[in-house]
């Protein structure tokens, strides 16, 4: 970053911050550090502290905040600037920043040697210093004696005392200007000529200065204030000024001053008689009441964009999520528009197209776009008994209409409502169906609405059949139009194989997150609809193609051969821990210590924010909107646990059992006389080089007897009438946080619990340490894979394992139509105990295994290739059609 | 030769290839397989609380056993052995009660090592053996709370953690070390207490010597335990005109690598670097092999990017030796001339060019 100007903070500076020496008085650091976040926020690449107030212990305020502040990353980041005019203060300070700091000040005020030792412990402390143009005879005024002082202080600096010359930045005092007295008008033109000199000719010597003296006379009225400040940066900086104590985002424009009052001020910073005659300070003097307006209220940097116009308001609220102040903004836009109508067709959509725009040019990112939604819906609910009240009014005219849906048997609707969002923030009428919709209430809705669009979600597999089914009921039903695919588990390659060849009648387009949305729904929309849908065809039967080779190229390994290859365990060498009790307990998760113990990285992912956490929050492209997010997240946290807005119900249990074949035999007591249920397993077939085990679960546990463990918890007994709570409200982007924050809540719970099991409940792992990097990093011994997985694809087998948990009476979840868990926010899954289990895909497998696990699971072929449909390494329809010919 | 011409003799050495430094003690310590009896010896037998782990206790306890490890160093083709003094401070060792006994491992320790390396430097005076004085992180930190529910509070002040380096540097010096060696950082305040006591020493008559200063990359995030990025890290430490910076610890070479890569680019002095064996297994122990470790380190070397190499936790003197067999002959890293200007830093660097 080589910045021309540093604009170094000035708000935690309680000489120049009436609002933060209170804070500070008053003892309130936690708003004292908000402040100097803002700062950071707005721009200080560096920030001034200083502590300089009679009422205050300025030595241990300064080592108080200065503390504090390390501890927040996001305002530590940027180095600090220790202001005092008392060098004990300066000192404790420089005891308390591990960065490079700059000192402000030192000076020759009491003499050379002060000045000497001063400077040789800036050095020790690894500081840069600002030198004050002061010496023993007092402040220098003129330019002359600016230039004479900051020289002598340069030469004892650097020949004297080592200092490096480009770690020295001279402030050589900014006074006011027109004061009325005549010996004060040259002042500026003084700082600015001494700024000229010092860079010519004090080698790699900086200069700064406290800007808003300049100004004072005009204390009260801060627009001209800040135009004054403006136009004298404007030319001290052409002279060289490198850094200002400024309000960071508080300047106009130069350009933008209007040009009476910017040549009345110009008059007055570089000493000029104004062309009209008389004095140019009685001249802004005479101007300034003028340009008083509204703004001579101090207001805090950010909201300088009050100042606008409606339209610009509009926008900056829009783009930046803010609803403080849309109700009243909205109510004036509707009393100067002809119709409440045309607010939102103009001002508001103009300011959504700006999201969108900078949303597509990857400057704006999900989360932020979901509170420009925000108050959008807001602005649009002000404007509706308007609209309604104006009876012969036309309804607003969208850009298309969207049906969604997740499809039956699925409860997963995070992403789902995010392509929601995007899309109504581009003017796109959405009509979301919710979650678990069959079919036939999708197409009944989708005709009844005449919508131009139907998409579905889905996130578990067997949610990728009944998207088949939608398919093929749009055409058996006569439909045309567009069908979108997205989700979790869907992919274009099984859009392209399975979906689009269902549905021939429209098109069917797969959407790779919410990011690709609105291009699609917009290109299928236009007049070039016949052009995409044309391209997009194409593109499928390539993706077609390539599958079908895809498939005849890989080698299978023939089932009973990759039996004769499993896993090798050395049970003697290992033998396998009895757990501490059998049989199943309920549990209950504590919300306070699993908000604690979350794993924020796949929370971000959900947000298609992508990146580790906690380096996101300082990621040069995302950092920003992760840091937004997250800290949204950590309040609605801090009210999830408080306000007991869920419940965590969970239940573990553990049983003897026993690997027969690629099966597991659970018995219901030592004896293992008497099964209790048994879980079937599928094994890798692809070819294996050697060495490599062809893995099932099975393989995990003991033939000669063994135990294993079973859990289901959840974290999501209300979440779902907290997000409806939220929609009703309009806000999306809460609604959509609740349900991630509930999702990670369960993880977090399996997670804690898991480790109990591994130390105590099983107690394999007595020992083990607690980190929460390692529990994230899964190492540790033994796995928790869950049905629907990679290590067991098949979702059917959580019907077995919530019956022997008896899942639905400890904690109260449920199992849909496609073993999808409800609530939503909820995790299962199998223990294995043993040192060498591990996480593994089963990857495609072929029929010869699918024959054998109907077998053994009592069912017909036809049910094991649906519920196996995406694992399948043959096309069962072309099976079926060599089997006839 | 005297401590001065050893010094210069060092830089000399360094403008011609790359330096060796030791590897890890802990791991030595351990497989020694060492009682409580050892840790107490005579001095500390009535001494309350445990001593077993308090492994800088062992230069007064097991001296022997230090001076056989220098030895095995020197042996497998160290140039630099660093003093077994890592938490030989009062604040650090009060988790033992130990404080009183501070200023005799400092200088005991330093005269283990100084014996070791005098007893190479008879036999072999073509290849002088140096010895670092090690100066390591406390288990109280300046720049990070010490209580969850207070983020300003702190178990110790600037002055005390300053007070408890310059006891230390002063034993170091005292026992003869040729340079200090701060390592292990994690927090940077903490090393400008002790940049500053050496410093302050030196001004009080002490005798100058090099210092080298190395940080810790604490995991993937790429920054030390208090936040700082390397470049952050490097303008914080810069006005020490240190011999040498670099990292150490936590990571193994592949992880460490992009980050000394950074230091390389950043810094106009010697850059050093000794990692970890890798990152531990699930055991807690690490599983790098010596030729794995050389393999990397070869890299680096090949690439320019360091002047001195070694091995922190988990390494061996068999590392030490294919590492330094590995880049035997291989070119130093020339510090890069940086253009003058103004660099600060909070937890990320700032330049004002």
């Amino acid at each position: 970053m080589r910045p021309v100007f540093v604009n170094v903070g000035e708000r935690t500076n309680v000489t120049g911050s009436a609002k933060f020496r209170k804070l500070v008085v008053d003892g309130d650091y936690t708003a004292a550090l908000a402040v100097a976040r803002q700062q950071v926020e707005a721009g200080a690449q560096v920030i001034d502290v200083n502590m300089d107030e009679g009422l205050l212990d300025s030595k241990q305020a300064m080592i108080t905040f200065l503390n504090l502040m390390a501890a927040e990353p996001d305002i530590a980041k940027v180095p600090v600037m220790i202001d005092s005019s008392k060098w004990e203060v300066i000192e404790a300070g420089l005891k308390c920043v591990q960065g490079k700091a700059i000192v402000n000040s030192i000076s020759m005020k009491e003499g050379e040697d002060t000045f000497r030792h001063h400077a040789r412990l800036c050095l020790r402390y690894g500081a840069a210093v600002v030198v004050m143009a002061f010496d023993e005879v007092g402040q220098a005024d003129t330019a002359a004696r600016k230039i004479e002082i900051c020289t002598r202080a340069y030469n004892i600096l650097v020949d004297e005392v080592g200092f490096p010359p480009e770690d020295i930045i001279f402030d050589p005092n900014i006074f006011a200007v027109a004061t009325g007295i005549e010996e004060h008008d040259n002042y500026a033109v003084d700082f600015i000529e001494a700024t000229r000199a010092i860079k010519q000719q004090l080698p790699y010597a900086r200069v700064s200065g406290g800007v808003s003296n300049v100004s004072f006379s005009f204390r009260g009225n801060e627009p001209v204030r800040r135009a004054i400040h403006s136009v004298f940066l404007y030319h001290a900086i052409n002279a060289g000024m490198d850094m200002g104590i400024v309000n960071a985002g508080d300047l106009p424009v130069y350009d933008d001053i209007e040009p009476e009052l910017r040549e009345a001020v110009e008059d007055v910073i570089l000493n000029r008689k104004p062309k009209a005659g008389g004095s140019q300070t009685e001249r802004l003097v005479d101007l300034a009441p003028k340009y008083k307006g509204d703004g001579t209220v101090a207001k805090v940097a950010d909201q300088a964009w009050r100042a606008g116009t409606v339209r610009e308001r509009l926008t900056h609220a829009l783009v930046n999520g803010i609803t403080e102040f849309i109700d009243a903004d909205t109510e004036e836009a509707r009393l100067a528009a002809e119709r409440p109508l045309h607010v939102i067709e103009g001002p508001l959509m103009d300011g959504m197209n700006v999201v969108g725009d900078l949303f597509g040019a990857g400057k704006m990112f999900l989360p932020q776009v979901v509170k420009s939604a925000r108050v959008m819906k807001q602005a649009v609910a002000w404007l509706m008994p308007f609209m309604e009240a104006e009876k012969e009014g036309q309804p607003h005219k969208s850009a298309g209409k969207i049906l969604m849906a997740t499809v039956k048997g699925d409860v997963h609707d995070i992403g789902k409502n995010i392509v929601g969002v995007v899309l109504q923030c581009n003017n796109y009428e959405v009509i979301d169906l919710g979650v678990m919709v069959p079919a036939d209430r999708i197409l009944d809705e989708a005709k009844a609405h005449n919508v131009d669009i139907i998409g579905l979600s889905g996130l578990i597999t067997p949610s990728l059949d009944e998207m088949v089914f939608v398919g093929a009921e749009m055409e058996r039903r006569g439909f045309d139009i567009p069908l979108l695919i997205g989700g979790a588990t869907t992919s274009k390659t099984h859009t392209a194989v399975k979906i689009e060849p269902a549905y021939r009648r429209g098109s069917t387009t797969y959407v790779l997150d919410a990011s690709r949305a609105v291009g699609v729904v917009s290109g299928l929309l236009s007049e070039d609809r016949p052009k995409h849908e044309a391209e997009t065809r194409a593109e499928y039967i390539r993706v077609r193609e390539q599958f079908a080779r895809g498939q005849e190229a890989k080698n299978r390994t023939p089932i009973a051969k990759a039996r004769a290859n499993a896993y090798p365990i050395d049970w003697a060498a290992q033998p396998p821990v009895k757990p501490s009790f059998l049989g199943v307990r309920a549990v209950e998760g504590d919300l306070a210590d699993l908000a604690r113990h979350i794993d924020w990285t796949p929370f971000f992912a959900s947000w298609e924010l992508v990146g580790r956490y906690p380096a996101i929050l300082a990621d040069d492209v995302v950092g920003e909107a992760a840091t937004d997010l997250f800290r949204d997240a950590q309040a609605m946290l801090e009210k999830i646990v408080s306000e007991k807005w869920f419940t965590a119900k969970g239940v573990v249990g553990f049983w003897p059992a026993q690997a027969v074949g690629d099966d597991i035999a659970v018995f219901a007591g030592e004896d293992r006389t008497t099964e209790l249920a048994r879980f079937h397993t599928l094994r890798q077939q692809m070819d294996k080089s050697a060495g490599k085990a062809n893995l099932a679960l099975s393989d995990f546990v003991a033939p000669s007897g063994d135990w294993i463990g079973a859990f289901a918890v959840t974290a999501g007994h209300g979440e779902l009438e907290i997000a409806a709570r939220f929609k009703a409200a309009g806000d999306d982007y809460n609604a959509i946080l609740s349900a991630a924050l509930a999702d990670r809540l369960a993880e977090a719970f399996a997670e804690s619990l898991h480790r109990q099991v591994r130390t105590e409940l099983w107690g394999y792992a007595p020992d083990e340490p607690f980190d929460i990097d390692q529990l994230i990093a899964e190492k540790y011994q033994g796995i928790r894979p869950a049905p629907g997985y990679p290590a067991q694809p098949d979702h059917t087998e959580k019907a077995t394992l919530f019956k022997l948990l008896d899942a639905e009476n400890h904690t109260g979840m449920a199992l849909t139509e496609s073993f999808a868990m409800s609530p939503p926010a909820s995790v299962s899954g199998l223990y294995f105990a043993h040192p060498q289990a591990h996480y593994f895909g089963v990857g495609k497998i072929d029929r010869d295994q699918v024959e054998d696990y109907a077998a053994r699971k009592g069912w017909e072929i036809a049910t094991a290739e649906r519920w196996l449909a995406p694992i399948l390494a043959y096309d069962p329809l072309a099976v079926g059609r060599n089997e006839a010919a | 030769m005297t401590r001065q011409e050893r010094i210069a003799k060092l830089k000399q050495i360094a403008k011609e290839r790359i330096l060796i430094l030791d590897g890890s003690w802990g791991v030595m310590f351990q497989r020694e397989g060492l009682t409580e009896e050892d840790f107490r010896a005579e001095r500390f037998k009535d001494h309350p609380g445990q001593l077993k782990g308090n492994n800088d206790i062992l230069c007064l306890t097991r001296p022997d056993l230090v001076q056989k490890l220098h030895e095995a160093y020197f042996a497998a083709g160290a140039d630099i052995s660093e003093t077994n003094t890592f938490s030989a401070t009062w604040i650090a060792q009060e988790d033992y009660k130990c404080e009183a006994a501070v200023w005799d491992i400092n200088y005991q320790g330093a005269l283990l090592a100084r014996a070791a390396a005098d007893k190479f430097n008879a036999a072999e005076p073509e290849k002088p053996r140096f010895v670092a004085g090690s100066i390591g992180p406390l288990n109280k930190m300046l720049s990070m709370s010490s209580d969850v529910n207070d983020p300003g509070a702190r178990l110790v002040t600037f002055d005390q953690v300053y007070d408890a380096y310059r006891e230390q540097v002063k034993a170091l010096h005292e026992g003869g070390v040729d340079l200090f060696l701060i390592e292990t950082i994690t927090d940077t305040l903490n090393c400008k207490a002790a940049i500053k006591a050496i410093l302050d020493l030196e001004d009080e008559g002490l005798e100058r010597l090099p210092i080298w200063i190395s940080g810790t990359i604490t995991d993937r995030s790429g920054r030390t335990l208090s936040g700082q990025t390397a470049e952050a890290f490097w303008n914080s430490v810069k006005h020490a005109k240190p011999f040498a910076v670099g990292f150490n610890c936590a990571l193994g070479a592949d992880l460490m690598r992009p980050h000394i890569a950074e230091m390389a680019r950043v810094a106009d002095t010697l850059v050093a670097a000794y990692p970890n064996a890798g990152l531990p297994n699930a055991m807690g122990q690490y599983d790098e092999e010596p030729h794995e470790t050389a393999c990397h380190l070869h890299e680096w070397a090949e690439s320019g990017l360091v002047n001195i190499l070694g091995g922190c936790c988990g390494t061996t003197p068999d590392h030490i030796r294919h590492v330094a067999e590995s880049v035997k002959g291989k070119a130093p890293r020339v510090p890069p001339e940086r253009p003058k200007a103004m660099r600060l830093a909070g937890l990320e660097p700032f330049e004002l060019a």
